[in-house]
């Protein structure tokens, strides 16, 4: 047992990071940093513009989307390497979420199932973050129920027209292609009538509409498509297999290792630390330290847990399923941790204004946001689901929709 | 990063758990809760003739020099079974405490026949209601003999020897507390079991009137030799609070697909679904926690403190955890003598005590984080 890299390890860590050293955006470094839970902007700059600019530069060095095959714009690199490549890129990391759902679902959707003209054609501008893209799976209708969506694609001679709405569709505004579940026959049961497809943002009939949150940022889209054409040719496997297709697009999210995920734990330390009541220190409560201390054990308890994944990646292995628990565990305790600082602050944890609110007004900004981490990518409710059924081998939820003709399944509760 | 046991290890665990499925049945655990034994005779002969007690211990004292990784794999499945033997307060604390400060004298007599299972050893530290702290050592030293009352002492009316707290002066410092070593069958101590929620280890009162005693390591030192010793066990138990937690999923996962309920499998149900799911996130992190435990135990880190106060919480959570939701999946059977789940649930409410609290605990990580934030 032990942290060292092995002597491949090492040497490509060392190249990782003198190339780093030499070619990363510092002038940006500080404010990233600090940049703390969500969504990241950047003062001076447009962060989607950085974030082009320090991809395209990797993408020319060849440290772009490691794990792809270099023909596609990758570097044929082994999945630990890409921990180790992340390890090293560090706050700069931060510069790529516009790109990280194009890399981990849309781009190798593409590569399993898109013919070989567009992967030449596609993959690697995706890879040097030329082009953006976004995935179009959300539904108002379908939720963590994926496949109950209804936006239907309807054969017209060699394309196909799409008429329909999406929503939770993440950087769809900055997006230029887009990988997109349709429903092609509604006839059958849900699972069996849906067809993928990638399309280009910019079709006629296309309209992206930002979502307000209930945090009043806005960081999601509506996406509705009025008679969009989209050329068969750019079907991603067979009408009707769009299910099984969209299995490969969610496989490769979770396979997202060492994902940078916030648990709040740093930021709830340090302010208990440096906090000062009318009982004097905050953390000399002995009620403080108890909920520190639950949560020190959980965000170790999730590092200590990717290191066992990243050993068996090392190893050439498969990591096993214990990473499946980030997100359940980092989520509700971002939130816990953002009411439980503003209760230390008293009347005045009601600030958000940064003037005027401790610690610049994190912990309202956390409180407001946490929500959400809850439920995008899978609620909480959905992520016991797969663990109990995927990991622990419990039977499936009994479907009452499962034989039933999509057409016949009801659509309103009351 | 190799954060993982070795094949070795791996082959170790794969014997050990072979070696106690047969030897350390259900049945075997009843035995000692129902009171017809005090511990299993067979099984410590067994663990020995194993090479499991000395696992740890070097091979000039009789062990096999394996180390402690190794112990951590042994103590894993031993926790699984339930294994109702006094190892913990043998081989955690005993034998750690004779490693880390005793003479050489006192470890060539004692820590050979811990490794072939001739003498059980304990810890004798707490003097009631109350976490460990110097301020709550009174037990009193003059002329190398000891006088007062310990409780509880994990298997003190099976010990043949006690590693004892004691109290050698009144500065209100750490100071204050000595080790002494004391050989229970030379005369002056009194032991009596108590009652305890978890039978199937016994605790007891040590009443000391004079006993003989020798120091065990350095005069004075005694709190920062227990606190080693404290955390290094923090370590190893958290491994069999894995073990117990591991299996208390397992039989809850187990019975929610054996049993029907409303025409189909208990555990299609969402409401059991998402206990077991809860059930198995606790696991994960305590196991992943003790494995950090284990590196810095093994390793003689700086980072142990930290890492043990860490492992402990959190193992102690997921077995408690783990062993509680058991019985509510398994419903009215859970709660019969019959069938295996209170056993669980007794013991992991048991080690969730056997170093101080989870309140001590706490308290410890919080301060060990602080330190090494200001350092």
């Amino acid at each position: 047992m032990n942290f060292d890299d092995t002597p491949q390890e090492a040497e490509f860590r060392a190249k990782a990071r003198a190339w780093i050293d030499a070619n990363a955006p510092k002038q940006y470094e500080q404010e990233l940093t600090k940049s703390g839970l969500g969504r990241i902007s950047l003062k001076n700059a447009d962060i989607v513009e950085v974030g082009k600019a320090w991809q395209k530069k990797k993408a020319e060095g060849g440290w772009a989307c490691l794990t792809w095959p270099s023909e596609y714009g990758g570097r044929g690199a082994t999945p630990i390497e890409k921990v180790i490549w992340q390890q090293e890129e560090g706050v700069y990391g931060k510069l790529t979420q516009p790109f990280q759902i194009g890399e981990g679902m849309c781009g190798p959707t593409v590569m399993a199932y898109g013919a070989e003209e567009h992967k030449r054609r596609y993959l690697p501008k995706l890879a040097s973050g030329e082009e953006i893209w976004c995935q179009l799976f959300s539904e108002p209708a379908g939720g963590s129920d994926v496949a109950g969506l209804r936006t239907r694609a309807e054969k017209d001679g060699d394309d196909w027209i799409i008429n329909g709405q999406k929503i939770w569709t993440s950087g769809a505004h900055y997006s230029d292609y887009g990988l997109l579940i349709t429903r092609t026959d509604p006839n059958v049961p849900k699972h069996k009538g849906l067809t993928m497809f990638f399309l280009d943002m910019k079709s006629p009939g296309v309209e992206v509409k930002p979502i307000k949150q209930a945090n009043g940022m806005q960081e999601f889209n509506e996406v509705f498509f009025t008679n969009v054409r989209i050329p068969d040719s750019q079907r991603l496997g067979e009408v009707g297999d769009g299910w099984n297709v969209s299995l490969t697009t969610l496989m490769n999210e979770r396979m997202s290792i060492g994902a940078r995920l916030a648990t709040g734990f740093p930021e709830i330390f340090a302010f208990c630390n440096d906090l000062v009541t009318e009982n004097g220190s905050a953390i000399d409560d002995p009620a403080v330290r108890s909920k520190l201390a639950n949560w020190a054990v959980k965000a170790s308890g999730l590092k200590y847990t990717s290191y066992r994944s990243i050993s068996a990646l090392s190893k050439g292995q498969r990591p096993g399923p214990e990473n499946s628990i980030g997100k359940l565990v980092a989520g509700p305790m971002l939130q816990d941790i953002a009411a439980f600082a503003m209760d230390l602050e008293g009347a005045a944890g009601v600030f958000t204004d940064p003037a005027e609110a401790e610690a610049g007004g994190s912990f309202q900004a956390m409180l407001l946001g946490s929500p959400s981490m809850r439920i995008a990518g899978g609620t909480d409710e959905i992520l016991r689901n797969i663990i109990a059924e995927r990991v622990l081998g419990l039977p499936g939820d009994i479907r009452v929709d499962k034989d039933v003709p999509f057409n016949k399944i009801p659509t309103k509760g009351r | 990063m190799n954060f993982d046991f070795s094949d070795d290890q791996k082959q170790l665990r794969d014997q050990a758990r072979r070696f106690l499925a047969e030897k350390c049945q259900p049945k075997a655990v009843r035995a000692v809760l129902e009171g017809k034994a005090d511990y299993d005779r067979d099984l410590w002969k067994g663990l020995a003739e194993m090479g499991f007690l000395g696992v740890a211990i070097p091979e000039e004292y009789g062990g096999t020099g394996a180390g402690h990784l190794e112990l951590c794999v042994i103590a894993e499945e031993l926790g699984r079974v339930l294994a109702p033997v006094p190892f913990s307060s043998t081989v955690y604390l005993a034998a750690e405490a004779l490693l880390l400060a005793g003479s050489e004298e006192q470890k060539q007599k004692w820590l050979p026949k811990i490794s072939s299972g001739e003498a059980i050893g304990t810890l004798a530290l707490f003097e009631g209601t109350g976490n460990p702290s110097p301020a709550a050592v009174k037990l009193a030293v003059s002329n190398g003999t000891l006088t007062g009352t310990k409780k509880p002492v994990a298997d003190g009316a099976i010990a043949d020897f006690a590693i004892v707290a004691a109290r050698t002066g009144n500065s209100g410092r750490e100071t204050d507390v000595s080790l002494f070593l004391v050989d229970l069958k030379a005369g002056g101590v009194t032991a009596k079991a108590l009652q305890n929620v978890d039978p199937s280890r016994q605790q007891a009162e040590l009443t000391f009137a004079g006993a003989k005693a020798e120091p065990l390591g350095a005069a004075n030192e005694g709190w920062s030799i227990l606190s080693r010793v404290m955390d290094r066990a923090a370590v190893l138990i958290a491994f069999e609070q894995v073990g117990g937690a591991d299996r208390a999923l397992e039989m809850g996962r187990d019975y929610a697909l054996d049993r029907i309920a409303f025409g189909r499998q208990i555990g299609s149900f969402q409401a059991i679904k998402h206990i077991l799911a809860d059930m198995y996130v606790s696991a994960t992190l305590a196991r992943s926690n003790s494995y950090y435990g284990a590196w810095a135990l093994s390793t003689d880190a700086a980072e142990l403190p930290e890492a043990a106060a860490s492992a402990r919480i959190s193992a102690t959570q997921a077995f408690q955890h783990c062993a509680k939701q058991n019985i509510q999946v398994h419903g009215g059977m859970g709660f019969t003598w019959e069938f295996d789940c209170h056993l669980y649930y007794r013991r992991a409410n048991a080690l969730a005590l056997s170093l101080g609290s989870q309140s001590y605990w706490e308290d410890q990580l919080i301060d060990r984080m602080r330190q090494k934030n200001a350092a």
